[in-house]
C-alpha cells in the first residue's frame, strides 16, 4: 500500500462560514438519508402501497357507511384525512431510522466529526419532507383515479397540501425525539404507535365529529390532527367545508408544534450518552 | 495551538461515572501519547478503554479531569479537536445502505471538504485499502474485514494527525488482521499519532511503542512492551502433564522454584522465572523425584498475555459481567459481528 496519509496539521477554522457549513451539513445528511431510501426498494414500494390500500379501503369499504354533512362525496371528504394519516404513519420511519443510526454507531461517528450538531436531525427531517412531497403527489394521482375532484381550484389545493407538509415536518421532529429516546429500532416503532393511533383516528380525518360522543368531541375538535385536516379540507375541498378560521387555527398549531418539538428533538440529541 | 505540549494526546486524571449501575468506568486515568507513535490501551472488556476513547474524541464529557489533543482542550475546544482527529469505532460505524464510495464522500463533506476534494479522496482511499472494485457496492455486501477497512478509510478522509482506533481488529480473521496492521504501520510511518485499544496483546506488542494496561477504570501498568515483559521475569517454563489433576499436583511441587505463583491451565503449568534453563532442569528433577509423568516441557519468552494475566488476575479474553450486561442493553445488533474466516475479502 502506498503512502496513505501525510498528516497536515489543523485545517483553518471556518469562523465566518458557520451558517454556510451548517446548511452544507444539513444537505449532506439529507442526501444520505434520501439515498438510503432508494437503496431499499422494497420499503419504498410497500410504504407507497400502504396509503393506496387505505384510499381503496375507505373509498369502497367504509366510505359508504359514513354519512357526512355538506353534500360532498365521501371521497372528497376523506382525502385530506388520508394525506394526514399517510404522513403520520410515514413519520414512524423517522423514529426507526434514527434509532437505527444510534444503534449502529453512525451517530457516534457524526459526533466526532466537525459537522454542525443540528445537521443530523435537520437532515433527517428534511429528507422526510422531500419524501412527503412525493407521497402527496402520488396520492393526488390515486385520489383522482378513485373519483376525487379538487373543489376550490389548483392554488387552494396546493396551499392545503403545503399545510399538510408543514404539519408532517413538525411531527418529524417529535418522532425524531422518540427515535433518539428508544433503546433500539424495534422499540422505537412500538413507542411511536400509542401517540400515532389516537391522534390519527380519534380525529376528523375519516368521520365527522357529530358522530362521536360528546365527551370525545372536545378532544377531537382541538387536537392537532383534526385541526390540520379541517384546515386542509377547507382549502382542498372548499364549499361547505370552507372556513378561513380553521386554516389559521391549523397554522397556529403547526407553529406551536415546531416551537415545542424542534427544541425537544435537539435536547434529546444532546442527551445521547 | 493554545498551549504547546510535546505530546499529541494527553489526559490527566480522567473520571467518568455512569449513573446507571453506578459504574466507575474511569477512575482517574492519565496517559500521554508521543507524536508519531502508537499507544496501546490494553484491558479486558469493561475496563474503560472505550470510555477513554469516547472522552478523547469529544463524544463524552468527563466528570472530572482534563484531556487535550495537540494542545487543544477536548471539552473547551471540541470543534477544533474534531477537525484534527479520526475515529474508527469498535462497531464499524458506517452506513450500510450507502456504497463504500458514498460513505467516504459523506464523511469528507461532513469534515468540510469540497465535493471535488471528497470525490478525489474517496477514489484514493478506496485504492489504498484495496476496495476499488467494491467501492460502488452497497456496504451490506461487504465482509467483516472489508467493512473494517472502510471504517478506517472513513476515519482518514480529512488526513487527521491523530487517530483513535477502538478495537480495530476485534472479530477479524488472522489475514484481515495482518492487513489492517500493515495499514496502521504505514500511517505511523507517515507521522500519524495513534491511540489503539485492543484486547489482543499480540496486536499491542506489534504496533505499540508504549502500552497502558487498564482494569476497572484504573491504570495498573504502563511502559514499553519490553519493560512490561521484563518486569515479569525473563522466561516462562511450561510443563504439560497427562491430565488436569497431575497439573495441579505438579504446580504445588514446583511453586517454590519461582517468585511468581505457577499458573495452571487445564493440563499445563507455567512458571515465570529469571533463569529458564536452570529452573527447567530443576522442574524436571522435582517432578521426576515425585514420580509425576511429564508429557512435554517448553521454555519461552514471556508474552504480553503473561503480563496481562499476572497484572489483572484474569485472561485478556475474559469478559466481565458489567460489560456483558452493557452489551445486552445496547441490543442484539452489536452482537452480530462474527469472526470472518471465509475469505470473502478476496472477492
Amino acid at each position: 500500500m502506498t503512502a496513505i496519509a501525510v498528516p497536515t496539521i489543523t485545517t483553518p477554522a471556518p469562523s465566518g462560514h458557520r451558517l454556510r457549513w451548517t446548511l452544507a451539513d444539513i444537505t449532506t445528511v439529507t442526501w444520505r438519508n434520501l439515498l438510503a431510501y432508494t437503496r431499499i426498494p422494497e420499503a419504498l414500494f410497500f410504504s407507497t402501497l400502504q396509503p393506496i390500500m387505505f384510499v381503496l379501503l375507505f373509498r369502497y369499504v367504509f366510505g359508504g357507511a359514513i354519512p357526512i354533512p355538506g353534500g360532498v362525496p365521501y371521497v372528497d371528504y376523506m382525502m385530506p384525512g388520508i394525506f394526514v394519516q399517510t404522513v403520520m404513519f410515514g413519520a414512524v420511519s423517522t423514529s426507526v431510522g434514527l434509532a437505527e443510526d444510534l444503534q449502529k454507531g453512525l451517530i457516534e461517528r457524526f459526533r466526532a466529526l466537525p459537522m454542525a450538531r443540528s445537521a443530523v436531525l435537520a437532515g433527517r427531517t428534511s429528507a422526510d419532507l422531500v419524501r412527503n412531497v412525493f407521497v402527496v403527489i402520488i396520492m393526488t394521482g390515486v385520489a383522482y383515479a378513485v373519483g376525487f375532484r379538487i373543489g376550490d381550484g389548483g392554488p387552494a389545493y396546493i396551499l392545503g397540501a403545503l399545510i399538510l407538509l408543514a404539519f408532517a415536518y413538525s411531527m418529524s421532529w417529535g418522532f425524531a425525539a422518540i427515535g433518539l429516546a428508544a433503546p433500539n429500532s424495534e422499540t422505537a416503532q412500538v413507542m411511536a404507535f400509542p401517540i400515532l393511533m389516537p391522534l390519527t383516528f380519534a380525529s376528523t380525518a375519516f368521520v365527522p365529529i357529530q358522530s362521536m360522543p360528546g365527551w370525545l368531541q372536545g378532544f377531537v375538535r382541538h387536537q392537532p390532527v383534526s385541526v390540520v385536516v379541517d384546515g386542509a379540507r377547507s382549502l382542498m375541498v372548499g364549499g361547505f367545508y370552507h372556513s378561513s378560521s380553521s386554516v389559521w387555527y391549523a397554522l397556529l398549531w403547526i407553529a406551536g408544534l415546531l416551537l415545542a418539538l424542534v427544541p425537544i428533538g435537539i435536547w434529546r440529541y444532546r442527551k445521547i450518552k | 495551538m493554545s498551549n504547546y505540549s510535546s505530546f499529541a494526546v494527553e489526559a490527566h486524571d480522567l473520571v467518568k461515572v455512569f449513573p446507571r449501575g453506578n459504574v466507575r468506568a474511569l477512575d482517574g486515568v492519565s496517559l500521554q501519547v508521543e507524536q508519531g507513535t502508537v499507544l496501546g490501551l490494553l484491558g479486558p472488556n469493561g475496563a474503560g478503554k472505550t470510555t477513554a476513547v469516547r472522552i478523547l474524541s469529544t463524544i463524552l464529557r468527563p466528570d472530572s479531569g482534563y484531556a487535550s489533543i495537540l494542545g487543544h482542550d477536548v471539552a473547551k475546544e471540541a470543534e477544533t479537536v474534531r477537525r484534527i482527529i479520526g475515529l474508527a469505532g469498535q462497531y464499524a460505524a458506517v452506513d450500510e445502505n450507502l456504497t463504500g464510495r458514498e460513505n467516504i464522500r459523506m464523511v469528507g463533506r461532513l469534515s468540510h471538504m469540497s465535493w471535488k476534494a471528497s470525490r478525489v479522496r474517496a477514489t484514493e482511499l478506496l485504492e489504498n485499502f484495496g476496495l476499488t472494485d467494491a467501492g460502488d457496492r452497497v456496504l451490506k455486501t461487504y465482509s467483516g474485514g472489508m467493512r473494517r477497512r472502510l471504517d478506517l478509510a472513513a476515519a482518514l478522509v480529512a488526513r487527521p494527525p491523530v487517530l483513535f482506533l477502538d478495537e480495530p481488529t476485534t472479530g477479524l480473521d488472522p489475514q484481515s488482521r495482518q492487513d489492517l496492521w500493515g495499514v496502521i504501520e504505514g500511517l505511523v510511518a507517515g507521522g500519524t499519532t495513534v491511540l489503539l485499544t485492543t484486547q489482543y496483546l499480540e496486536e499491542a506488542d506489534r504496533l505499540a511503542r508504549n502500552i497502558i494496561v487498564v482494569d476497572h477504570g484504573r491504570v495498573i501498568a504502563e511502559g514499553t512492551p519490553a519493560t512490561l515483559k521484563a518486569n515479569l521475569g525473563t522466561s516462562v517454563v511450561a510443563v504439560t502433564l497427562s491430565d488436569n489433576d497431575a497439573a495441579r499436583r505438579a504446580a504445588r511441587l514446583v511453586s517454590s522454584l519461582s517468585d511468581h505463583d505457577p499458573i495452571v491451565d487445564h493440563n499445563t503449568v507455567e512458571l515465570t522465572v529469571e533463569d529458564g534453563p536452570k529452573v527447567g532442569a530443576e522442574v524436571l528433577r522435582t517432578l521426576d523425584a515425585a514420580q509425576v509423568a511429564i508429557a512435554g516441557l517448553a521454555l519461552r519468552e514471556p508474552s504480553l498475555d503473561d503480563v496481562f494475566l499476572s497484572l489483572t488476575g484474569h485472561k485478556s479474553e475474559a469478559e466481565t459481567e458489567a460489560e456483558r450486561s452493557a452489551r445486552m442493553r445496547k441490543g442484539a445488533k452489536h452482537r452480530g459481528i462474527e469472526p470472518e474466516a471465509d475469505g470473502r475479502d478476496a472477492a
